[in-house]
């Protein structure tokens, strides 16, 4: 291992290592806009808008990221669409992420009882006001173990965005290692990079998981 | 007698081709406990959930206060702050205070202020006996005192009309005297109440007249006590021995 390739690199994966990050924030934040629309549109069956929440989720489920950002890269300008590569990763991962959040969403509301929605209704409460007060607070609570996974896996997931040439961490490493050829230096610097954002994130989940399972509504 | 606080007229409510209430006529008038006695599976949870629109119904007219209701959701929305429910299962939010769960539809649906709500809350909690329960959370509380405060929650609504859906049938039997001295305590402050129960001598004992309902038809109505005493019909008859009455 030579350290000194290691140091001359360090720029260029602070950088990467920032663009990471920010792309993460905001796809994880765009994910979770998206999960909560999709997720409470399924929940009080909206008409249209819930068949179309679940075509979306579908195509979003069952396609690869990478067929995502490809189309989105490459194809949408064909349709007369063109994002720069930095835009399309972004929104790639919130298709993706969406749906993923929208599901976590969905188990949370799922444990919420129907008995709830009936009484609410019945004291004149709107979806609107029984989704604000009733069915998202405990849905949330509910939700955030698997809305933490999803969390984790969005944050891998933007190592792809390296096929459509963001430089981000990977595509960082793969680049030094085709200019320089060495790889050791290069992945051991990824490596270690993913681990500083993962690990304490990972942690802080954790410790957020167990004080809303124990810390809310008087358990 | 003075026109009708609610009036059923020719109701008929199916689940897809399956008709469940056939031709359902009633009234009733301003401070009246009427029982809504019949076998399970009779339709009287479907019949008062139709009142408020938690179910739709296919044919009829309803009307409140002298006025058709339009049965869209508009209209039902106004309806259910006038009419209050409370359901078998207490189904109080967990995710509030006993306070909040009462204080949630004055001051959202009603759009009343907190400071004025808070303290009606108050004492219609310690006026049953939860005052010191207020910032609990429902988790905390016995099925009897949840149920206690569902009932709170709907009245802090000042309903002019209660509906009640065998709100005792899931309680421990020690739990079901309070509720039902509750309704009894309502009954005697004059509110207009359709109550559904099991429980016969209570029924007897809070209720002005007698609906019984026999595979979605009313087959009987009749004043209270004639009920009991010489029931109408070889059907009620028969139902009130199952009932050990
Ligand atoms: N959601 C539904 N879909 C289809 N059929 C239903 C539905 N809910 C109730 N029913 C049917 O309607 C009929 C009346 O049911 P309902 O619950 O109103 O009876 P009930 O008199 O309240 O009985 P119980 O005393 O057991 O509560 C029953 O035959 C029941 O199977
Ligand atoms: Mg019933």
């Amino acid at each position: 291992m030579d350290w000194t390739v290691i140091a001359q690199s360090l720029p260029q994966f602070t950088a990467a290592f920032w663009l990471t990050l920010k792309l993460s924030a905001i796809g994880i934040l765009g994910s979770l806009v998206v999960g909560a629309l999709v997720s409470l549109a399924q929940y009080f069956r909206l008409p249209g808008l819930r068949q179309l929440a679940m075509v979306y989720i579908e195509i979003s489920r069952n396609t690869p990221l990478l067929v995502q950002l490809f189309f989105i890269y490459y194809g949408l300008p064909g349709l007369g669409l063109k994002l720069s590569a930095t835009v399309s990763g972004v929104f790639g991962l919130i298709f993706l992420g969406g749906s993923y959040m929208a599901e976590a969403f969905t188990s949370g509301y799922n444990a919420i009882s129907k008995g709830q929605l009936e009484s609410g209704r019945a004291l004149g409460l709107t979806n609107r006001q029984l989704a604000r007060y009733v069915v998202v607070p405990q849905g949330l609570a509910a939700s955030v173990p698997a809305l933490a996974a999803n969390v984790i896996f969005l944050i891998k997931e933007t190592s792809i965005f390296t096929v459509i040439a963001i430089p981000e961490l990977t595509n960082t490493a793969l680049d030094l290692i085709g200019l320089y050829y060495r790889s050791n230096e290069y992945l051991f610097v990824l490596v270690v990079a993913y681990a500083i954002i993962l690990i304490p994130l990972s942690v802080g989940l954790t410790w957020l998981e167990r004080r809303v399972r124990y810390g809310t509504f008087g358990n | 007698m003075a026109e009708a606080l609610l009036s059923v007229r020719h109701l008929e409510k199916a689940y897809q081709k399956n008709v469940i209430l056939t031709d359902i006529n009633f009234d009733v008038h301003k401070g009246e406990v009427v029982a809504l006695l019949g076998r399970s599976g009779s339709g009287k949870s479907t019949l008062i959930r139709t009142l408020n629109g938690l179910e739709p119904f296919q044919k009829g007219e309803l009307r409140f206060a002298g006025e058709v209701v339009q049965p869209k959701a508009a209209t039902w929305l106004q309806l259910r702050q006038k009419i209050g429910m409370v359901f078998q299962s207490y189904d109080l939010f967990p995710n509030l205070t006993v306070l909040d769960n009462i204080c949630l539809a004055p001051t959202k649906v009603a759009k009343r202020a907190r400071a004025e709500v808070e303290p009606e809350a108050q004492s219609l909690l310690a006026s049953v006996g939860l005052a010191e329960f207020a910032d609990r959370y429902p988790r905390q509380l016995s099925g009897g005192q949840k149920q206690r405060v569902a009932i709170v929650r709907a009245l802090a609504m000042h309903p002019e009309m209660m509906l009640f859906d065998e709100v005792t049938a899931s309680l421990d039997p020690e739990m079901v005297r309070g509720v039902l001295d509750m309704m009894v305590d309502l009954a005697k402050q004059d509110m207009t109440m359709i109550v559904v129960t099991h429980e016969m001598n209570f029924a007897r004992q809070v209720a002005d007249r007698v609906l019984f309902l026999d595979d979605g038809t009313i087959t009987a109505d009749t004043p209270a006590e004639a009920f009991f005493t010489a029931p109408p019909t070889a059907s009620a008859k028969e139902f009130l021995a199952s009932m050990n009455f």
